[in-house]
């Protein structure tokens, strides 16, 4: 137990230390900034698309910080005392996920609705944004970690990891965007909402063990 | 686990090779016996009293799109059994299947722009079949690149045969998911489907090139894996050249 609360507090450290999460939010700020300049500041065109780009903007944003996940332990060998370590590598994957859902796209979710907003989309839609943005936000950092650890070792690592977890993306975006869309409609949300907590948590049980078996793989 | 005698050319490099020697060439004939039948039988058929003649596209289409995800199928199967047995046949079974099945998929989602045109007046529509069908080509995009990419080949093969089961659990996820969200946002498409009842007068030359199309399939996958099996053996013996 000392040494999972020791792992905890050095992914936490790993992954909010070094600007993480304002990184990830300043790029996420860019994002949104440039939609308007890109698509025209009509209110109302801009507003149609805008909350839409936002959340598919969150997708995005997180897969910045996906590369250092299992990278630096990778090449530095901390990687391969953890999987001598008396944790299993299944445990350490979902712990290294958490971190990196809880300091970037945590965050995140918290600024999808400002961004929303700011793109034009209604005031009723913050909240939803926020739920979206946390549900959708485990799962892309689970998933994201998956392909994280597939892409250890290999060259091209960030846009190798963004080819192969973009597509496992699409149904939280889906689901996302039609839970924004029902709100707007003022019709329920809750199908798009169960879905989506669905996949996420199909993707925080079964992802570690793929992580963990991708990890040993590139150890071998 | 040891396989019977006939089968074992599944197994075992050696016999896979003296095998496919014959079968390749067999499987690739009864294609082109298969696929010149159907195509026969379909191009003297009545023309579509709606589409016209170009309901022959429909016969190079649809083949396509279904060997497009046997294909992959085939792929999470042969990965799977790579990864279970860590067996090397099964590994370049699952390399040499990818990009035939990816071949499959953009001739599927090609012809389809191409008979799309003339129907429904529009090169692409993002109704919930297209869009499905295109993730499947970004699925198999996303093994052949992780596959390019390491530079190990036994680390890549492993790597690649888990996203390739990641892919397969994900697929009917992804394929429901496309579903609900076209029921959703309901397009402003005109377009009919050619018909869930298919008349008999076509269904016979679809079957047909159906059946060529898997037995194509499976005649150039065998001869991919020749290539691949011989292409590994190239390299151990320059390796070993090298050494000397």
């Amino acid at each position: 137990m000392k040494g999972f609360l020791a792992l905890m507090r050095r992914e936490f450290n790993l992954a909010f230390g070094g600007g993480g999460p304002l990184l990830a939010l300043t790029f996420y700020a860019c994002l949104v900034a440039l939609l308007p300049l890109a698509a025209g500041r009509n209110p109302t065109q801009l507003g149609l698309l805008g909350p839409d780009i936002a959340w598919l903007a969150l997708a995005l944003a997180s897969l910045l910080s996906l590369e250092r996940l299992f990278e630096h332990d990778y090449e530095d060998g901390a990687l391969e005392l953890l999987v001598m370590g008396p944790i299993p590598l299944e445990a350490v994957s979902v712990v290294k996920a958490l971190a990196q859902f809880l300091a970037i796209n945590g965050p995140l979710a918290f600024a999808a609705p400002i961004a929303a907003i700011a793109l034009g989309g209604p005031v009723s839609l913050a909240p939803m944004a926020i739920l979206t943005g946390l549900l959708g936000g485990v799962a892309f950092a689970f998933v994201g970690g998956l392909g994280a650890a597939l892409a250890l070792g290999a060259k091209r690592g960030g846009l190798l990891v963004a080819v192969v977890v973009l597509p496992l993306f699409a149904p939280p975006v889906i689901f996302g965007a039609a839970a924004l869309d029902a709100v707007r409609a003022g019709q329920s949300s809750l199908m798009a909402l169960t879905l989506l907590a669905a996949y996420a948590a199909a993707a925080v049980a079964l992802s570690p063990l793929a992580m963990a078996a991708a990890c040993r793989n590139a150890l071998d | 686990m040891t396989l019977p005698r006939a089968l074992d050319f599944l197994a075992v490099p050696e016999r896979f090779m003296a095998v496919s020697t014959w079968l390749a060439p067999v499987l690739g004939a009864l294609a082109a016996a298969l696929i010149g039948a159907g195509l026969w039988t379909g191009v003297s058929a009545p023309s579509d009293y709606q589409q016209g003649a170009t309901v022959l596209i429909m016969f190079i289409h649809v083949p396509a799109a279904w060997l497009s995800m046997f294909g992959y199928i085939c792929l999470a199967g042969a990965s799977l059994l790579s990864l279970i047995f860590r067996h090397a046949l099964a590994d370049a079974a699952a390399k040499a299947c990818a990009p035939l099945g990816a071949g499959f998929t953009a001739l599927a989602l090609a012809t389809g722009s191409l008979w799309g045109r003339p129907m429904w007046g529009a090169w692409w529509v993002w109704d919930a079949r297209l869009t499905s069908v295109l993730v499947l080509l970004l699925f198999y995009l996303g093994y052949i690149a992780l596959r390019a990419s390491i530079e190990d080949e036994g680390r890549a093969g492993r790597a690649a045969a888990i996203l390739a089961l990641v892919g397969a659990i994900n697929l009917p996820i992804v394929h429901f998911s496309v579903n609900w969200w076209n029921t959703l946002h309901q397009g402003a498409s005109v377009f009919r489907p050619g018909g869930p009842t298919l008349a008999l007068v076509y269904l016979i030359p679809l079957l047909l090139i159906a059946l060529g199309y898997m037995a194509a399939f499976g005649s150039l996958w065998l001869v991919r894996i020749r290539a691949e099996l011989w292409r590994r053996r190239a390299r151990v013996l320059s390796l070993q050249a090298a050494g000397r």
